[in-house]
């Protein structure tokens, strides 16, 4: 600290203290002290469609199609979504699954760009006067440009620049603490950005109402407070306060900087919102003011490109899309003794399989490591509970339990000891005498628990699914049968019931008709035409005789 | 006359007895251990544990006639759930744990007979009489009974592919002896 001031805070401000964290080593003035340099113009670029928490976006351009820089390539798939810019002007020549900066080391889609080298932009709808916005139209251009929160995980702003109908935001907390060694991007921007910060600040404020701005910054970048302290008072914004707050890992976590700042604790599993704060990096309020103030999209970001492992270490402002070897290569390119390639800082980031991956915009420092530059790198031993890692644990939690548990596979316990609340920060590894890889444990823990609960959503469907058809099934086969039975009663039916008689009767009929056949054949053969009386009479009395004759014949024959 | 009406009279109720039975049956369960362990099973209704589906299985290990490590689908996961629930030791799966499988019905072949339809226990495909067949891809469980009855040989499972986002970060592998939970 070299200046002991700041524009509104020259009495001394309460600060308060979080659980744990560490004194590190910063090695930032590898990079902080060269300005920022454009990044060369890529030959391609590589846009994952998912840079972001969320779903991914919906390409809206086509293989072959030209686009401008800054043109929109896909667009938000949902509400937790964002838009994706082409970051220099050229032609689509691929929309395909292409290898992804992501631990898995896996493809996902992606929009390929080949620049045309014009680097010429589409139309830009700037909003100098912003003021007369109102809270819902700013965040809509905050979404149209796809902005995303900068410093971390990359979540859609506007969401988080949306306080809701009921909430009122008390604090916007300006995350400027930089806490992770080498990490230097935000300390090059604060200090020759200053102006963009404090401009980005004041339009988030207005979107979201806050009674006040504080800025968080650690006290080993006095260049980068100074620089805001003086463009606070080139706007004269009172209403904006600069904190400086001692260095410390990991300060620039989200749930430590509100507690350092303003002595409040975020509910576990909870959001800063649920205590009325809300919390911004300081490069997400310089893209705001881009997006709004000029009409640019977020098509680039800042990169610290550092480590023993790379000849210059500086920062560059990189195209989105920009593989990382081209930094490399911009930065001398790596030493021999490379041991390992880094996305993000030394405790946090993600070991990048090789250098063939694009930046996104949550890439903020490429890191490349010499054999034992940083930690510890001795063998894993047992665990001998020494009960460092809970000293050092800055959620609070007692990562040695969560270490069991999580090796044991027991998920019900380790989400008993809060696993949800860790935030992955590598301060208990960094301590641990063990050498044990615990956050490694705890990702590992995290994600398979995420996979059990997508399984058991997947099985209930199917289980529902069985059930529906195993009914439908029963309710068939009794249907089915239930019909037969009635067919078949049916059919006795008509003739059913009395079917003995009908089937004398029938049989009756028959036999009559046959004998009336045989009468009329010859057995009354009948010469009968134009009878006198007499003749009638005759053949009468003949008939009558004839009958009496069978009569007697059939009582005879029956004695 | 009065003979037939009560023989259909008596139809009628027992058929809306078996009815109702069925219905009971099939929806709610009287023995909640079953219930319970049902929950945990994967519900792949795959017979592969050499029940009819997951709830005879589920009704078998109640009764104690069928180990808790007879269920490929589960895995680990499972096994290790049924053991914590019901308080016997975990074990290896019989049969190892198999790669997460998705019907995939090529088309072309598919000659609409709906034999595979019949045998999904999910109704997963979706079909008619001599139209071509086709799979919904998140309703499938990868129980892979629909490939045998097949006449023409055109349904094969396919690997369900790992995105990013359903990504798991590996077990640790590290070199120390295992020792017991606190
Ligand atoms: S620091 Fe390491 S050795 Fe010590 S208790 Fe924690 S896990 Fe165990
Ligand atoms: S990684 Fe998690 S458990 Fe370990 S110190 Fe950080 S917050 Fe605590
Ligand atoms: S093996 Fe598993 S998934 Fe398959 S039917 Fe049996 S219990 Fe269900
Ligand atoms: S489609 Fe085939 S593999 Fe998928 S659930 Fe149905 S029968 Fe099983």
């Amino acid at each position: 600290m070299t200046k002991p001031t700041s524009t509104t805070t020259a009495a001394a401000r309460k600060l308060w203290q979080f659980h744990g964290g560490l004194h590190l080593p910063d090695h930032k003035s590898l990079s902080c002290e060269q300005p920022i340099q454009p990044a060369v113009l890529p030959k391609r670029l590589v846009l994952p469609l998912q840079q972001h928490i969320g779903a991914p976006a919906k390409p809206i351009v086509e293989v072959g199609e030209r686009v401008r820089k800054g043109q929109t390539i896909a667009q938000p798939d949902g509400f937790v979504s964002a838009a994706l810019h082409a970051p220099t002007s050229g032609t689509v020549v691929a929309i395909e699954e292409r290898a992804v900066p992501h631990p898995s080391g896996l493809t996902a889609p992606c929009i390929v760009l080949e620049s045309d080298g014009e680097d010429r932009w589409v139309e830009l709808q700037p909003h100098g006067n912003w003021t007369t916005l109102d809270a819902s139209e700013l965040r809509n251009l905050i979404r149209e440009a796809g902005i995303v929160g900068l410093g971390g995980a990359g979540f859609p702003s506007f969401i988080k620049l949306n306080p809701g109908a009921r909430t009122e935001i008390d604090t916007l907390i300006l995350n400027a603490a930089e806490c992770e060694p080498y990490i230097t991007c935000d300390d090059r921007l604060m200090r020759e950005r200053a102006d963009e910060v404090i401009a980005g600040a004041r339009i988030m404020r207005h979107a979201l109402h806050a009674r006040r701005v504080v800025i968080g910054i650690e006290d080993n970048k006095p260049e980068a407070h100074a620089a805001l302290r003086d463009a606070l008072a080139r706007v004269d914004r009172s209403d904006i306060e600069l904190v400086q707050v001692p260095t410390r890992y990991p300060t620039g976590g989200e749930k430590q900087l509100i507690k350092v700042l303003t002595g409040k604790e975020v509910p576990s599993q909870g959001l800063p919102i649920d205590i009325n704060i809300v919390c911004h990096n300081v490069a997400t309020a310089a893209a705001v003011h881009r997006a709004v103030e000029h009409g640019e999209p977020l098509i680039s970001r800042i990169v610290t490109v550092t480590g023993r492992g790379v000849a210059t270490p500086r920062n560059l402002e990189v195209l989105i899309g920009t593989p990382v070897d081209d930094l490399l290569r911009q930065c001398g390119g790596t030493t021999p003794t490379l041991s390992r390639l880094v996305l993000g800082g030394p405790l946090m980031g993600i070991t990048l399989p090789h250098s063939g991956l694009p930046i996104t915009k949550t890439g903020n420092c490429i890191l490349a490591l010499a054999p034992g530059e940083f930690g510890q790198h001795g063998p894993v031993r047992n665990c001998i509970r020494c009960g460092e890692c809970a000293r050092a644990c800055p959620a609070n939690l007692l990562p040695q339990q969560l270490y069991w548990h999580a090796r044991a596979k027991d998920f019900d316990k380790v989400q008993d000891y809060n696993l949800f609340d860790c935030i992955e920060c590598g301060c208990c590894a960094y301590v641990c005498p063990a050498n044990l890889p615990l956050v490694q444990y705890y990702r590992y823990a995290k994600t398979a628990i995420w996979a059990q609960a997508r399984d058991k959503k997947k099985a209930e469907l199917a289980r529902e699914r069985h059930d529906f058809r195993t009914e439908r099934q029963e309710r068939e086969k009794a249907e089915r049968a239930a019909k037969l039975a009635k067919k078949k009663a049916a059919l006795e039916e008509s003739p059913a019931a009395d079917s003995e008689e009908a089937k004398k009767a029938a049989i009756k009929a028959a036999m009559e008709r046959a004998k009336a056949k045989r009468e009329a054949a010859g057995v009354e053969p009948k010469n009968t035409d134009n009878l006198t009386a007499d003749q009638q009479r005759q053949i009468d009395e003949a008939e009558a005789r004839r009958a009496t004759e069978k009569k007697n014949e059939s009582a005879n024959e029956r004695e | 006359m009065f003979t037939a009406i009560l023989a259909l009279a008596l139809l009628a109720l027992a058929f809306g007895l078996l009815l109702g039975y069925a219905a009971v049956r099939f929806k709610v369960d009287s023995d909640p251990i079953v219930d319970k362990i049902d929950a945990i099973l994967p519900q792949t209704q795959c017979g592969q544990c050499g029940f009819a589906g997951c709830h005879p299985y589920a009704e078998a290990i109640a009764k104690g006639e069928a180990d808790i490590n007879m269920c490929p689908p589960g895995g680990e996961t499972v096994v290790m759930a049924l053991a914590d629930l019901l308080g016997r030791d975990a074990k290896p799966v019989e049969g190892g744990v198999k790669e997460k499988m998705v019907a995939f019905i090529d088309e072309q072949t598919c000659i609409g007979c709906t034999l595979c339809l019949q045998a999904c226990p999910v109704d997963a495909i979706l079909g008619a009489a001599k139209q071509m067949h086709t799979i919904i891809e998140g309703e499938c469980t990868g129980c892979e009974l629909c490939v045998e009855p097949c006449p023409v040989d055109c349904i094969s499972m396919i690997p369900i592919k790992v995105a990013p986002a359903t990504w798991t970060w590996p077990y640790p592998a590290t070199s120390t002896k295992p020792e017991q939970a606190s």
